[in-house]
């Protein structure tokens, strides 16, 4: 178990710039994600810390010390991978016990250390099997045991989930978190899937071109998102971002005029119902997505797509004239040059 | 009638690929006295004297041990080099991979006869001539780029994350070649050391001239100094000829089918 620190951390390749100045403390048994979309350089922000690759500037640090020329058998960090990665060539406890015959552990304590793990990912019948022989999920399952078995310091995880099909998503994420709160191990999660870094982590980084554009609690995220960008990246359906003219008597922060202002309105936070209420924005349907637990109402008001939500009650058949309700409260604004948030 | 047609399509190029083979056989086994008359096609009787001359007339264990030991050790040199140098080409991130692997494929570029005589100045100078060291290093060193290029590109294939999974779990880029890029390179390594092996085992230009007696010489030019000083011994040649074919063939249908198998076994994901 580890604190990593990041400190002006940059790579560039050639001329092309993956990460620059990063500076970030990712606290001891802290579940941290970076999201963001591909290219961003989440993954390459796991190869640093796996030492995989150098740093061009900056410095990495583990509990204070810096690790920046270790080699990666010299980190004590463990990874998984989006492809699991196993070694074809082995069988299941081959792989899993890999890391400590490398260490030079017994046999007998490795085949004790192996059945522990297997036992607690529930793979302990496959291990005689070869990775070819496994299902996707029993793979990834193998991934995480070779990765714990050794109890590093730090655990890295690269999508481990993006390979699977939806339910067994659900499944190893639920896992992820039963695991992570046994092990108690400082972990690295990556992946551009922002439910998934929602659903998991204690805090989140939002990664863009190589830059953090917010760093917080899921919720924080959520809540107060620091730019447009953040804004639109967290949270599904996407938010809806508007122009302030279209709201009647806004009161704007900071004396901003409504030109220069766009108006960001979460989908949860707008009530979409054919009765016409105080705070709301008319206009019609235009499509219906149901969930089973209610109905996404994607709508026009004066020319401008608002999603929100209505009890799944009656039908709302596109045409539709219907009222957006929403709390003024609720309501995120950004400025339209920067995206900055305006408080 | 397609698939009439396939057949004799199969059929022709069996016929144009077989005959030489054949007609040789037909030549080891055919009596002296009608090894120059046609007809018979076929022999009126066979026999087996041609083998037995071949065999006895000529210190030809002797021969055959010596293509052995000089193929043979010049694949175990070039596999060795070779994979090593494919690992840090496609896995390990050098500079001017594709500037490397250029060169390394001009320098085979060079016709034989072109390099004969520098080379015979060379063995000559380190006193390796008549030897089969001469043999072995020169061998060794025209396969490795052919062994750098056949294995470079199966390694290419072998997924980055299994060399970045290798190096987490604590391996050092060594023992990261070793325990696992090698296992799973195994087939591409039959593969290039069988064509390695076959390129070797028949070579005859340096074989004939950096080697003046049965100490070093191999079986091509062996069977190449059977002619008399008044007859060719078309029999003995014949005889001499296929069963210096025999050990090849059983190396192909031998490692072929593990070349196979090793193929559609190396998947990584499902």
């Amino acid at each position: 178990m580890a604190t990593i620190a990041f400190e002006n951390v940059s790579k560039r390749y050639g001329e092309v710039t993956v990460l620059d100045g990063l500076d970030l403390e990712i606290a001891e048994g802290e579940f941290f994600t970076f999201v963001g979309p591909s290219g961003c350089g989440k993954s390459t922000v796991l190869a640093l810390i796996a030492g995989l690759e150098r740093p061009s500037g900056g410095t990495i640090r583990f509990d204070g010390q810096r690790v920046n020329e270790l080699a990666p058998r010299e980190r004590d960090v463990a990874m998984v991978f989006q492809s699991y990665a196993l070694y074809p060539h082995m069988s299941v406890a081959e792989n899993i016990g890999f890391p400590l015959k490398l260490r030079g552990m017994s046999a007998r304590d490795t085949a004790r250390a192996v059945a522990e793990v297997a036992a607690r990912l529930g793979i302990d019948a496959l291990l005689e099997r070869r990775p070819r022989e496994l299902s996707g999920g029993q793979r990834q399952r193998v991934a995480l045991g070779r990765a714990l078995v050794r109890r590093p310091r730090v655990f890295l995880l690269d999508e481990p989930l993006s390979n699977l099909d939806a339910r067994l998503r659900l499944e190893m994420r639920a896992e992820l978190r039963r695991l992570h709160a046994e092990y108690r191990i400082t972990t690295v999660y990556v992946t551009h899937d922002q439910e998934e870094a929602m659903a998991l982590s204690d805090r989140v980084a939002v990664l863009q071109a190589g830059r953090i554009e917010q760093c917080g609690e899921p919720l924080e995220l959520y809540r107060e998102p620091a730019n447009l960008f953040v804004a639109g990246f967290v949270g599904s359906p996407p938010i809806n971002v508007l122009e302030a003219t279209l709201f009647p008597d806004l009161e704007l922060p900071c004396g901003a005029r409504a030109a220069d202002v766009l108006v960001g309105l979460r989908p949860a936070d707008v009530v979409v119902s054919r009765d016409p209420a105080p705070r709301a924005l008319a206009g019609e349907v235009l499509l219906c997505e149901p969930t089973g637990e209610h109905l996404w109402v994607v709508g026009l008001a004066r020319g401008q797509r608002v999603t929100g939500r209505a009890a799944f009650t009656e039908p709302l058949p596109p045409g539709t004239p219907v009222h957006f309700e929403y709390a003024p409260a609720r309501l995120h604004f950004f400025e339209r040059a920067t995206g900055r948030r305006l408080r | 009638m397609r698939q009439l047609s396939r057949y004799v399509g199969v059929l022709l190029v069996a016929l144009y690929c077989l005959a030489p083979l054949a007609w040789q056989l037909l030549t080891s086994l055919r009596p002296a006295g009608e090894l120059t008359t046609l007809p018979p096609l076929l022999p009126t009787r066979f026999t087996l004297e041609h083998y037995a001359s071949a065999l006895t007339g000529h210190p030809f264990a002797r021969m055959l041990l010596n293509s052995f030991i000089a193929a043979g050790a010049a694949t175990a040199i070039a596999l060795a080099f070779g994979s090593a140098a494919a690992f840090a080409l496609t896995k390990m991130r050098a500079r001017g991979v594709g500037l490397l692997l250029g060169i390394v494929l001009a320098t085979s570029m060079f016709p034989p006869i072109a390099t004969v005589s520098p080379l015979y100045l060379v063995i000559n100078a380190l006193g390796l001539r008549d030897s089969l060291a001469a043999l072995i290093l020169t061998y060794a060193s025209f396969a490795l780029p052919l062994a750098i290029w056949v294995l470079a590109n199966f390694l290419r294939q072998l997924p980055d994350e299994l060399y970045a999974a290798a190096r987490v779990d604590g391996c050092t880029p060594l023992q990261a070649f070793w325990r696992v890029i090698l296992p799973l390179a195994l087939p591409g390594l039959t593969a290039t050391g069988l064509l390695v092996f076959i390129v070797a085992w028949n070579e005859f230009l340096y074989a004939l001239t950096f080697t003046a007696t049965e100490r070093a010489r191999t079986v091509p030019v062996a069977i190449a100094l059977f002619p008399g000083l008044h007859e060719i011994p078309w029999g003995e040649i014949a005889a001499a000829s296929l069963v210096v074919t025999l050990p090849v063939l059983v190396l192909v249908l031998q490692f072929q089918r593990r070349i196979v198998a090793g193929l559609t076994a190396g998947a990584v994901k499902g």
